[in-house]
């Protein structure tokens, strides 16, 4: 396998990863090691890893963090409804007479008790390709959660202390996102790969947009690339990203247009921009350059 | 601490808490391990028992300081000091800079102060021993010299930068009951139980406190406060966890890590090398704004304390910085601005930039001197 084999099979699950995607994404599963995506949001951080689980057919299991974020909803938790049953019905049938209290303890925390959370899902043996773990918004988990990881992530392995160690066969191919809220702790950033994801060049925009949004025309894909390229220039409170040139070039395609006009992007502008503060900036600088801007450089090239 | 905010100067005087802090140094100074918390008990003590009565107050500090037998002897030692004035063998007070003499030579206090001094207490000793700090607590940061900038890095590291607490997704053991039912806890003491849940438990939300962004405005017109004030963040940022502190000039310079020592040299001549940009021009509104775009809106302000320490002359646009304020006010929980020349006589906020951030300010304190970090301090944790 090469970078490049892995961008031919990302491309087939329609994400066009740049030579810098490629390779991170090589080398992660080479050398399996996590990849910490960082970027704008929007840039196609979540997409890659979606892309990444269809391309090796491996399940993808997504853990998405927040703060407050702890064991029971990362890792495992106990079904507790299922285990006072069980403890109801022992005693119903009078087994709890019987049973030491060590016995049913250990009987109700059993495996078959456990309700597996993301992180021990992604380490369970399976039969295909393993898993690809994406571990989304890691910066927006506190400080403990991220150092629980640091051992998750060194030696793919959990320990549960009412069952035992669980350990991965084959270790998932982990993806963590991270929108630089806060930092990332050095620790964890020295167990993973690093890639800071950009906008995509216009030549790969235009190309995404042909490859995500179904029967638009190549001119209609071309302008909106240049004219996002413009909106990008304007110094926005969040610039668009990729995932919005998208939303953008399908909402284009719902009205019907098959070029840009004044009129037509005033009305799907919301699709691009969204902040009042960045409709009002677009709006002083007018939508009618930016049209136009779409259309002469695209003459340009042409 | 106090009950209710010392209103103005005059109640510094007095302070138990003060008292107790300076206490507490000549106390390690001496080698006595005292803890932070002991302090504050100390302060508690003193200002239940009063400062009329040396037995009380000899014992409100055996009770709340000493904490083993070898403890006692040097604390007999220390409080002859410290409270009756006694001279004291070299060692006790080794590196003590608390000291009687810069008190009486020292008359930035006399004017607001002078007319109190007489009935704020009727033992004048006590006054004395503590009054080098309580000068210097008063004392306009731009007027320092290097070692009072010392001595006020040690005064600011016994702020206790408390943010608000904020109610947390986590959940932690109530002991009433509520609608969130522990059913773990419930299950353990069911199987000790036979398997019955007779016993039930609930869980309640956990609090955690929220985190603290400081701003500081390294700009020329604040070259005379900015040497203290970054003490004070510095203090804040090496005194507890979720802290993030900037460096606010022509750029915006995060310094956090570089704060991070708890060696304050080490700390400071890192965060100073880190800056670029001392002492040059202020555009505040663009460093507002790439706060916000960079960290500020994206997670790091977000239901945060954000401070912002500057005298508010700004070369920039003031829309912009007005812009940038609503646009950060909006995401905040609480935004408060720190102006050292606020203090100054007949001073209003008549510098575009202030001007304009102004109605975007939840509070507006003053950041001349101690007195106004204490202050300042009381804000954050309210």
């Amino acid at each position: 396998m090469t970078p490049d084999d892995v961008s031919t099979a990302l491309s087939n699950q329609g994400y066009l990863p740049d030579e810098g995607i490629a390779t991170s994404v090589f080398l992660a599963m080479t050398l399996k090691r996590p990849l910490l995506l960082e970027g704008e949001a929007g840039v196609g951080k979540t997409e890659l890893a979606k892309a990444l689980a269809a391309a090796t057919g491996g399940e993808l299991i997504r853990l998405q963090c927040y703060e407050g974020i702890d064991v029971s909803q990362a890792v495992y938790d106990w079904d507790y409804a299922r285990q006072l049953l069980h403890l109801r019905a022992a005693e119903a049938t009078g087994e709890t007479q019987t049973m030491s209290s060590t016995d049913l303890e250990n009987e109700v925390y059993g495996e078959r008790f456990m309700v597996k959370r993301a992180l021990l899902r992604a380490l369970e043996p399976v039969e295909g390709p393993p898993p690809v773990l994406l571990i989304d918004e890691v910066d927006r988990a506190d400080d403990e959660f991220e150092a629980y990881l640091l051992e998750v992530l060194s030696d793919f392995q959990i320990t549960v202390p009412e069952v035992g160690v669980f350990r991965a066969e084959k270790p998932p191919l982990v993806v963590l996102t991270s929108n630089r809220t806060r930092d990332v702790h050095d620790a964890l950033k020295r167990r993973c790969l690093y890639h800071w994801v950009d906008h995509p060049g216009f030549e790969r925009e235009v190309a995404i947009v042909k490859l995500r949004v179904p029967g638009v025309a190549d001119e209609l894909a071309e302008q909106v690339a240049r004219a996002v390229e413009a909106l990008r220039r304007l110094n926005l409170y969040k610039p668009p990203g990729v995932a919005e040139t998208i939303d953008w070039a399908n909402a284009l395609g719902r009205l019907g247009a098959t070029a840009l006009d004044e009129r037509v992007v005033s009305n799907t502008l919301g699709a691009v921009l969204k902040y009042r503060e960045d409709h009002q900036r677009v709006e002083q600088h007018g939508v009618a350059s930016i049209v136009k801007e779409a259309f002469e450089k695209g003459l340009l090239n042409g | 601490m106090t009950s209710t905010a010392p209103p103005d100067s005059v109640m510094h005087r007095s302070d138990p808490a003060r008292i107790a802090v300076a206490f507490t140094r000549v106390l390690r100074g001496a080698g006595m391990k005292v803890p932070t918390s002991c302090t504050h008990t100390f302060a508690d003590a003193l200002c239940e028992l009063g400062l009329d009565d040396r037995s009380n107050t000899y014992w409100a500090g055996r009770a709340t300081l000493a904490r083993r037998p070898e403890d006692i002897e040097i604390f007999d030692r220390a409080f002859a000091v410290f409270f009756d004035g006694r001279t004291a063998p070299l060692d006790l007070v080794d590196d003590e800079p608390l000291s009687i003499t810069i008190a009486v030579d020292t008359d930035d206090d006399d004017d607001d102060d002078g007319a109190e001094s007489g009935e704020a207490n009727d033992d004048p000793t006590i006054e004395l021993r503590f009054s080098s700090t309580e000068v210097l607590r008063h004392k306009d940061f731009a007027q320092y010299s290097d070692d009072e900038l010392q001595h006020a890095h040690d005064l600011m590291s016994q702020l206790r930068l408390v943010g608000s607490p904020r109610s947390s997704l986590r959940l932690e053991p109530s002991k009433r009951m509520t609608p969130k039912p522990d059913i773990r806890r419930t299950m353990q003491t069911a199987i000790r139980s036979g398997g019955e849940p007779i016993e039930r438990h609930f869980r309640r939300p956990s609090t955690r406190l929220r985190r603290l962004v400081l701003l500081l405005d390294v700009s020329g017109s604040m070259e005379p406060y900015a040497r203290a004030l970054l003490r004070f963040v510095h203090a804040a940022v090496a005194g507890r966890q979720k802290v993030e502190a900037f460096a606010l000039g022509t750029r915006l310079t995060r310094i956090t890590r570089e704060l991070g020592s708890r060696d304050p040299d080490v700390a400071l001549s890192a965060a100073s090398e880190r800056v670029t940009d001392w002492s040059g021009g202020t555009r505040l509104g663009d460093g507002l704004r790439e706060f916000n775009d960079q960290w500020g809106v994206r997670g790091l302000a977000r239901n945060s304390i954000v401070v912002i320490l500057s005298d508010g002359w700004d070369r920039g646009d003031p829309d912009e910085l007005s812009e940038q304020m609503e646009r950060m006010h909006r995401v905040t929980h609480r935004l408060v601005w720190v102006n050292p020349l606020k203090v100054t006589p007949g001073y209003a906020p008549l510098a575009r930039g202030m001007a304009a951030a102004l109605p975007h300010v939840d509070h507006f304190v003053e950041g001349h001197s101690i007195a106004a970090m204490e202050e300042l301090t009381r804000v954050i944790g309210q």
